[in-house]
């Protein structure tokens, strides 16, 4: 399987990128005119007339577009998603883009205008910069060793279907189960003195790999990513099997009958079909890891000394250690432009990927 | 013919090998949580066995009622059941049209769909919450059902719409022959086609908001509205967990998502009734 | 296929208002069931009720181990005057703090509730009129309420003349309980050591001392909550006042002096002997305190650097526990050992908003009277916040209590070092304890953040 062709496919994935990071600069950008604009005449009010003027503008293109083209029937299917997402989503999404370009503690009912300040500051953060890094390399751990489990595990549990249900139920514990019970057993396993794995460790005959895994900088961003991915396979697992079983099994007959092993097998049959498959775990767990860190505030919250941080714990740190809301806003949408960007490269991978 | 028998013999055992190895560690907590529910305070880290010696079954029952759970418990229920069923309805709908259907602005809205899944924003509690103030939705049932619709309508219209969008033409225009609108077309053609996907987001939902807990605690104002999270959280106190009663607490919140999960799974398995070829 | 194929050719006779009836059930389904659980809210609040909403007040707070107790009170406050206490319990106290900066947004504050952060938050929501001034009631009949208060205790919630936030001088809250934090030790695991019991160390180099001989016998030393900032910085805090005193310390936070003073120096360096001699129970560095308190009253370390609330810990995680509790041990025997202490620990405050601000006052009166503190004090083993209320507390809380005089504590001082500096200095020192930073190092790291800090002005 080849990801890209040539430099061109390469290209293409860069200018997928550009293009989502581009978007959200421009959008932040007009956000922050717009504020501009509005602070010379008010200082402090939730709702700001430019942005309201814009989206009304836009209602009623759109009104006029849908009744002069008399598809109204097919646009009150999308209706109730769009009214609960506008008021539950839309609204609260331009609070914040607003937001971000103010100084506030989140109590006093006064803002301070600071136009980009607050996100130039984000990008100028060290700390800032260590968690997105900490949070991809979760997410590479979960994209390579958690999925690569769950389709290993989906495989096998795809022949044999008799102990396949009984699998089926225990791999989804783990993420049935509340990520406190997770950190705090996965907590005692790694504990440095009375862990069950320095335990083990000393029984099998290696006393000097034990150490104080959560605590030793070294090893606390694995360990942590580990968890992460146990927790998470069974949902990669249950989707996994589920594309697996709908490739008929006339295929694979067919291909026994021409004596083609199960390597080949594999490849020949299994992959293309489950491409879309891989594509759609790949994006669930890209945004899944990226944004995880319940486990994370659990077992380490972000130590030692920053090297378990992730981007939402800061932002919460941000929002209630420091009182920032304005900074918390600002890199609550720094985050956002990054997995869109993220994003973007992904559906360029996956449509790559269907040409193959 | 003998060495390939023996080869497929060895992989046979691998393979068995490391399911059960993963079903070890999968069970594992499982079965601490239940041990941990069965000790008392003293022993709970002291002593290491699995299964104590003297079970204190009625930690369980302590539990309920000392969490109140029976309000909390029925809370909860009905919060799950109603998300799962409004969002299995609307984001069913509109993954349908963004998939079947033809309007001005579909592209449009389902890019800002995706990008809302793509977009979390941790700070969006504080005009959420300001807003449901001025519409009165504070500390109602209908607001927090509201509020967490919302919250899994992204993930379940994107997944809805993958399924939906592999429905073969010919399924189709033979019920749109038959005499089926738009709305007969989902609910006989579409609906059963994605079983699985359906049966996902149920999973997904549910499993979300069992689980919720931030939310609740803000919106909420008074206990009797509050869901099962609540009463779990009264065992971790501030200095001191009771770690038993949170154990049992746990093992009780988790029994009915594990129970859904089995009722569902069938559907997951079963895959699409009729056997199609895929794109 | 088959079977999907004849099902929709049956639609086929269906008349015409039969479809559009199906279409109707469908989302009516949907809509009565929305319906219904509007009308189910009102079964849901009880304040809804207007008449009994005049008599009730609405309590917020996160502490989980006094629930019981403040319910209990609530109870008996009903039967003696017949208005209704509501207490609500949101915890953990994260969420809590969430939870009452929304509700601060959206007006919807109780009556009385508490307030976690520091005292720069405090600040703000008086400023944004969310907290009533209390002083009136305080020096009402001569001070009759305030002199019930340890002065200590009334110094957190208390603004002086020319205070640094500009908030007019008063008191804006009633304190419920006082704690302070020193050091505490296991009795049991002296004696295995062979170290007398009775003898606490008195200074440093003793602490040292006895933590090796304990380490001989495979007990590891000091336990503490220092995965959490404040713990650390409570910590270094408290031997920045032992080493340099008093003045020079607020001299730092004003600016005068700079955290590369080479006895600034001297206090990072105490980290780095602890942990150079292996001192410290393993995993400390990302401890938050509750497992901090789980591994002493497990008798897993000899030392704990905890709050005066651990004594009702230890009793519900291990009554037969033996141990006591001392100041820290000074390095520099010259000048006294501050501990951090106060009624920091809890205080409740009245919403300015709140329309029964009376009797609300009355009721903190008689929550903070000398009866219901005995009650409180002696349920939740805390100490009680009312001076007089001190007679049935038990010995190790007494031990606490006496030295309530050295106490100190951020909310008191002139100046507050800025959030910036002061999470560089709680990293800083974890850094020195997984040894990836010097103290020097630190130092300097210090003092340049202080220095942009102070240029930076809002």
């Amino acid at each position: 399987m080849i990801l890209f062709k040539n430099i061109y496919d390469w290209y293409r994935a860069l200018k997928g990128f550009r293009k989502g990071l581009a978007t959200s600069i421009i959008v932040i950008l007009s956000v922050s005119l717009a504020e501009l604009i509005y602070q010379k005449s008010h200082n402090l009010r939730f709702i700001s007339p430019i942005i309201i003027l814009l989206v009304v503008s836009a209602l009623i293109g759109l009104i006029t577009k849908i009744i002069l083209v008399r598809q109204f029937r097919s646009f009150l299917f999308i209706v109730p998603a769009l009214a609960i997402f506008s008021i539950f989503y839309i609204y609260p999404f331009i609070k914040v883009l607003q937001l971000g370009h103010y100084n506030w503690d989140g109590i006093l009912p006064t803002m301070k205008f600071v136009g980009l300040y607050n996100f130039i500051e984000v990008m100028k953060d060290k700390v800032w910069w260590q968690s997105m890094f900490n949070a991809g390399y979760i997410t590479f751990i979960a994209l390579t060793f958690q999925n690569a489990l769950a389709l290993i595990l989906a495989l096998a549990c795809d022949r044999q279907m008799k102990a396949g249900n009984f699998y089926r139920i225990i791999f989804f514990i783990p993420p049935v189960l509340s990520a406190v019970v997770v950190g705090l057993v996965w907590q005692w396993l790694y504990d440095g003195d009375y862990g069950l794995l320095n335990h083990w460790l000393y029984a099998i005959g290696f006393p000097n790999l034990a150490r104080s895994w959560l605590s030793d900088p070294k090893t606390a961003l694995t360990c942590v990513a580990i968890v992460h991915s146990w927790k998470g396979f069974g949902w990669g697992f249950v989707i996994l099997l589920a594309g697996l079983q709908t490739i008929p099994h006339e295929f694979y007959e067919a291909a026994r009958v021409e004596g083609a092993n199960s390597w080949q097998v594999f490849k020949g049959i299994t992959v293309p079909l489950m491409i879309p498959v891989f594509v759609l775990v790949a994006i669930l767990t890209v945004l899944g890891s990226m944004q995880s860190f319940v486990l994370i505030l659990t077992m380490t919250d972000g130590g030692p000394v920053f090297h378990t941080v992730v981007p939402v714990t800061r932002i919460l740190n941000s929002m209630i250690g420091s009182s920032r809301f304005g900074y918390a806003c600002s890199q609550s949408i720094i985050f956002g432009a990054i997995l869109l960007a993220i994003s973007f490269i992904q559906k360029r991978v996956s449509q790559n990927m269907r040409q193959a | 013919m003998m060495i390939f028998r023996v080869k497929k013999t060895t992989t046979n055992i691998l393979v068995h090998l490391l399911l059960i190895s993963v079903s070890i560690t999968c069970l594992f907590p499982l079965l601490w949580m239940f041990g941990s529910s069965l000790k008392t305070q003293g022993t709970v880290f002291s002593d290491m066995s699995i299964i104590p010696a003297q079970p204190h079954f009625e930690n369980y029952v302590t539990a309920w009622r000392e969490g109140n759970f029976g309000r909390y418990f029925f809370n909860s229920l009905i919060y799950t059941s109603t998300v799962v069923f409004g969002i299995v309805l609307v984001s069913s709908l509109a993954a349908f049209a963004f998939s079947r259907l033809k309007f001005p602005g579909r592209n449009a809205f389902f890019i800002m769909f995706l990008a809302a899944m793509m977009i979390p924003l941790p700070g969006s509690f504080v005009p959420l919450y300001v807003l449901m103030v001025k519409l009165h939705l504070v500390n109602t049932r209908l607001g927090y059902v509201l509020c967490l619709i919302n919250v899994g309508l992204s993930f379940s219209i994107f997944l809805l719409k993958t399924y939906f969008d592999k429905i073969p033409k010919e399924l189709e225009d033979a019920a749109r022959i038959d005499g089926c609108n738009r709305l007969g077309i989902y609910r006989h053609v579409a609906l059963p086609f994605a079983k699985p996907a359906l049966a996902v987001v149920v999973i997904f939902n549910a499993l979300n908001v069992w689980n919720e807990y931030v939310l609740a605690l803000i919106i909420f104002n008074s206990k009797d509205l509050m869901p099962l999270q609540r009463g779990l959280m009264i065992f971790r106190g501030e200095f001191l967990t009771n770690y038993p009663l949170l154990m049992a607490g746990l093992t009780i919140a988790a029994l009915p998502i594990i129970v859904l999960y089995l009722l569902m799974q069938k559907y997951i398995v079963k895959g699409v009734t009729s056997r199609v070829a895929f794109p | 296929m088959k079977n999907q194929k004849s099902k929709i050719k049956n639609q086929n006779h269906i008349p015409k208002f039969k479809k559009v009836f199906k279409f109707f059930n469908f989302s009516l389904s949907f809509w009565i069931l929305i319906f219904g659980l509007w009308i189910f809210n009102s079964s849901g609040c009880a304040q809804r009720d207007d008449a009994l909403a005049k008599k009730t007040i609405t309590v917020w707070h996160w502490m989980t181990d006094r629930e019981s107790a403040f319910q209990e009170l609530a109870k008996r406050y009903e039967d003696e005057t017949g208005i209704r206490i509501n207490f609500e319990l949101y915890a953990p106290s994260d969420v809590y703090s969430q939870k009452v900066r929304a509700a601060a947004q959206g007006r919807t504050l109780p009556d009385i509730y508490g307030l976690l952060g520091e005292k720069r938050d405090f600040a703000a929501f008086i400023k944004s009129g969310q907290v009533a001034d209390l002083s009136e009631a305080m020096n009402e009949e001569n001070g009759l309420w305030k002199e019930c208060f340890f002065s200590k205790a009334l110094e957190v919630v208390e603004f002086k003349e020319n205070n640094t936030y500009a908030i007019l001088p008063g008191i804006y809250g009633a304190p419920i309980d006082i704690m302070n934090i020193q050091m505490l030790y296991n009795k049991k695991l002296f004696k295995k050591a062979r170290l007398d019991p009775e003898r606490p160390p008195s200074n440093w180099e003793e602490f040292i001392d006895d933590i090796q001989k304990l380490k001989k016998v495979g007990v590891p030393g000091l336990v503490s909550g220092w995965g959490e900032i404040w713990m650390i910085d409570c910590f270094a805090s408290n031997y920045a006042f032992n080493i340099m005193g008093e003045d020079k310390v607020i001299a730092t936070l004003k600016g005068d002096l700079p955290y590369t003073d080479p006895e600034w120096i001297k206090v990072f360096s105490l980290f780095k002997e602890l942990v150079d001699k292996d001192a410290l129970a393993s995993g400390i560095v990302i401890m938050k305190n509750k497992v901090a308190e789980q591994t002493f009253a497990n008798e897993r370390a000899a030392f704990a650097f905890n709050g005066s609330w651990c004594v009702n810990v230890y009793d519900g995680m291990n009554p037969r526990l033996e141990y006591a509790a001392f100041l820290p041990p000074k390095v520099n025997g010259k000048n006294p050992m501050y501990i951090w202490g106060g009624g920091s620990s809890f205080s409740f405050l009245v919403n300015d908003r709140s329309s029964k601000k009376l009797e609300t006052i009355k009721f903190l009166k008689w929550l903070t009277d000398k009866d219901q503190q005995v009650y409180l004090s002696s349920e939740t083993k805390n100490l009680p916040s009312n001076k007089f209320a001190l007679a049935k507390i038990p010995k190790i809380l007494a031990q606490f209590a006496d030295d309530m005089d050295s106490t100190t504590n951020p909310g008191i001082w002139p100046v507050t070092e800025s959030p910036a500096v002061i999470e560089a200095l709680g990293k800083g020192i974890q850094s020195i304890l997984i040894k990836e930073k010097t103290p020097e190092s630190l130092a300097q790291e210090l003092q340049a953040i202080k220095e942009k800090e102070s240029q930076e002005s809002f």
